[in-house]
């Protein structure tokens, strides 16, 4: 058979990381762009970093990978629902699902609208509780632009919905 | 933090939803997998049994915790628990430790094991259900007359036990030798096999 290995990092089983981090990156899906879609997004995301996978050349923040994945998948996916031009609002959310006493669907569709940086900022920030270093990692900017975008997503919020 | 952070902060419980989705995706990556692996409960203990596309390449022990980090290490880190390829392999198993098969027909993945470990290991393969050889005689017939020290080494290092049946090889003087999965399970298997009384 072909072996796969071309670089001398220790990579664990795949499997580790889909049984350690699926929650983590479900629950980033789902708050940046819905329960529906979060689904799709959470395939394309694992098909996406299997397929790329074997050749990674770092496996120090394996995590910080899969989010920066997931990330991306994220604004093709905001990006493909602004082509059809479907809004947030029209789409039947299954929202029975999430525990309704600890989820607050209009604060989520107000994050939902921000700017990408901003949305996965926040999310990675408030329901990853991620550090500022790497959410800069995950979205491609300075640890200050990350709390920048953080900042600026809190402040857009607080407009939208009051204090 | 004030409750605008708070509310961000409560996503709500998704581990349900989570776990489904994984499935999901195991099922549908399964084309892109390089190890496949199940687990399966057996008289011996509960083995791992691992496959390529080619066919099975591990079996361990439940004391091997370092089956699946060591198959990233060697073969590839696409692994993931997709029992489905595994299926004919533990039938086989099943079967032969109920006592209704004495030969095991699944492909088997030989990318492992190189060199004179080899060698040894397809004599190995070839001593029949039932029966018992020598470490003396395996080498021997691995063209390595008085490699018995070093045949008793590559059977230890054999990754794929049971379907490759080191168990059924022992000393010359009649002593049980040694068993990667310990010498209890090494005559587990030749009392299954009638070899051993």
């Amino acid at each position: 058979m072909s072996v796969a290995v071309v670089s001398d990092v220790k990579l664990p089983p795949f499997q580790a990381l889909l049984d350690a981090h699926r929650e983590d990156i479900f629950r980033f899906l789902v708050a940046s762009v819905g329960r529906n879609e979060a689904e799709d997004c959470f395939q394309d995301t694992f098909v996406a970093a299997l397929r790329a996978y074997p050749d990674l050349a770092e496996a120090s923040n394996l995590k910080g990978w899969l989010f920066t994945i997931a990330h991306r998948k994220a604004i093709d996916c905001h990006r493909r629902r602004r082509r059809n031009s479907v809004s947030l609002g029209e789409l039947p959310e299954t929202r029975d699902e999430l525990h309704s006493e600890v989820f607050d669907p209009a604060l989520w569709d107000r994050v939902r609208e921000l700017p990408p940086k901003q949305r996965s900022s926040i999310v990675l920030r408030y329901v990853e509780d991620l550090p500022y270093r790497t959410i800069g990692e995950v979205t491609g900017c300075s640890e200050s632009a990350a709390r920048q975008n953080v900042r600026a997503g809190l402040i857009k919020l607080r407009e939208e919905i009051g204090p | 933090m004030n409750d605008l952070e708070r509310s961000l902060a409560n996503v709500g419980d998704l581990s349900g939803p989570a776990a489904f989705a994984a499935g999901r995706f195991v099922d549908q990556a399964a084309v892109m997998v390089d190890v496949a692996y199940a687990t399966m409960d057996s008289p011996i203990g509960v083995l791992l049994l691992a496959a390529t596309p080619e066919g099975l390449i591990r079996i361990g022990f439940d004391h091997e915790t370092d089956v699946l980090d060591d198959l990233a290490d060697r073969v590839s880190p696409r692994i993931l628990e997709y029992p489905v390829r595994l299926a004919d392999a533990q039938k086989e198993l099943d079967e032969y430790f109920a006592g209704r098969r004495s030969h095991f027909d699944v492909p088997l993945d030989w990318a492992l094991i190189g060199g004179f470990r080899r060698r040894i290991l397809e004599v190995t393969a070839r001593i029949p259900f039932g029966s018992l050889s020598t470490y003396q005689d395996v080498a021997g017939q691995a063209g390595q007359p008085r490699g018995a020290r070093a045949a008793g080494q590559a059977l230890g290092g054999n990754p794929i036990p049971v379907i490759i049946p080191c168990h059924r090889v022992l000393r010359s003087g009649g002593g049980m030798g040694g068993y990667a999965g310990g010498t209890d399970r090494k005559e587990f298997l030749l009392r299954l096999e009638g070899a051993m009384l």
